[in-house]
């Protein structure tokens, strides 16, 4: 089956998006949104195993037998977390100190063996890459969003530190939100990661129910074959 | 039969192709990330063990002493001409969000250089504040010592000591000054061995 590659990004950001969609990989979703900043770095470090599991998922999905397949794909992920973990440790390591215990999280994250498992072992490399890439941009921007909303109402700041992680040229994006704030300490501790992705839940939901309601109302003023899509 | 066969070969071909990749990134980042972790460790040392203090290499001259309950306390030495000016080690007490780990720095009479928390997960907004990026609490023990007050007064005010706890949180603060209580015991039963005769130059010159 042949996808376009328009719908495996609008399925990663949006319909399917990890966490908004399909209520995956909520545990370190909690874990890590205390603050815009950690949220990103998350997302974007599960993005990159995501892409590389992918692509390796897909090239050696011809000499992956069935009846082996999960162990095979768990032997990848492991492989590829565990060496991006060392990587950031030698190389990145102010990253390492603020994401260190998150990225080992990654080798548990479902999200990573469901998109080997449902995507990259029955398509092509490049549409697995650009799912994977789909995917962990959804997430990046579902834990960012989290994170920000947590860490404005929390201590009133946004994107706090994003210079140490990604560098001094990043320093633009801290903000004081709100000054002299005391904060919402609810926000910054777990339950805090509860209330906001449930509010962003029925937010999903009820846009998704307009938007159905607006095409439903589109296809019985239209032509009649429109209604069957 | 034959088919498990290939079953076999293939996850055993994934293994050690995995196995290999895993060793040989190993090889390559463990040099680095070795001297990544001594830098941490000296910029900790630097918090609480002034650098006018010494003219050595503090993680070369590393004592190695058993701690009250048996486990090995690793003391780093500030020396100036071959004597002790002070030393630095790790102490730890349970706070409210599991352990909290410290870094004491002494001089050698047994005074309080700093005392800089290394690790913790303590509440944010109430056991935090032991975080010298939050609030200054930690810096009120610098300059004191197990004479400064008396042992029995080591303790939070809630608990009959000398120290405040801070509002709405006594357990970080019980913690820490335990801590910090059980390091200043520490060295006052070890002081010989703290401050023991430097090891010699040819040692020290090969970490």
């Amino acid at each position: 089956m042949a996808v376009s590659y328009r719908d495996i990004v609008k399925a990663g950001v949006w319909e399917q998006n990890a966490v908004l969609g399909q209520m995956l990989s909520l545990c370190p979703t909690m874990a890590v949104t205390s603050g815009a900043t950690n949220g990103l770095g998350m997302g974007l470090a599960t993005m990159t195993v995501l892409a590389l599991t992918n692509l390796l998922v897909a090239g050696l999905r011809s000499f992956i037998t069935p009846e082996v397949r999960i162990p095979a794909f768990v032997l990848i992920i492991a492989t590829v977390v565990t060496l991006v973990e060392m990587s950031l440790n030698a190389w990145l390591h102010e990253l390492y100190k603020v994401l260190g215990l998150f990225v080992p999280l990654i080798v548990v994250n479902c999200l990573i063996l469901g998109r080997a498992e449902s995507f990259a072992s029955k398509q092509p490399v490049l549409p697995s890459i650009v799912d994977g890439l789909a995917m962990g941009a959804g997430f990046s921007l579902a834990l960012t969003l989290i994170g920000a909303i947590r860490e404005i109402l929390g201590s009133g700041t946004l994107f706090a530190n994003a210079s140490v992680m990604l560098g001094p040229a990043f320093s633009f994006l801290e903000m004081k939100v709100i000054p002299d704030y005391q904060g919402m300490l609810v926000m910054i501790l777990p339950p805090g990661g509860f209330l906001t992705v449930g509010f962003l839940l029925a937010g999903k939901r009820a846009l998704e129910a307009r938007a159905g309601k607006r095409r439903a109302a589109a296809a019985l003023d239209g032509p009649a074959c429109h209604a069957v899509d | 039969m034959a088919k498990t066969l290939i079953h076999a070969v293939v996850l055993g071909g994934f293994s050690m192709a995995t196995a290999a990749l895993l060793a040989g990134g190993n090889l390559v980042t463990a040099p680095e990330i070795e001297l990544r972790q001594s830098e941490d460790l000296q910029t900790s040392l630097s918090q609480v063990l002034p650098a006018r203090l010494y003219d050595n290499k503090l993680l070369a001259d590393a004592l190695s002493i058993a701690g009250g309950d048996g486990t090995p306390v690793k003391v780093y030495r500030g020396l100036k001409a071959g004597a002790v000016t002070g030393v630095a080690y790790e102490i730890a007490g349970n706070g409210y969000g599991g352990e909290v780990r410290l870094i004491l720095g002494l001089d050698a009479e047994g005074k309080i250089l700093g005392v800089r928390p290394l690790k913790h997960s303590e509440t944010p907004g109430l056991g935090d504040k032991v975080d010298p990026a939050k609030t200054d609490w930690i810096t009120r023990f610098t300059g004191r010592s197990l004479g400064d007050p008396d042992v029995e007064k080591w303790k939070v005010k809630k608990d009959g000591g000398d120290f405040d706890q801070f509002s709405g949180a006594t357990i970080t603060p019980r913690a820490v000054v335990g801590a910090i209580r059980g390091g200043l015991q520490f060295f006052a039963a070890h002081k010989a061995e703290i401050l023991g005769p430097a090891p010699t130059t040819a040692s020290r010159e090969n970490p």
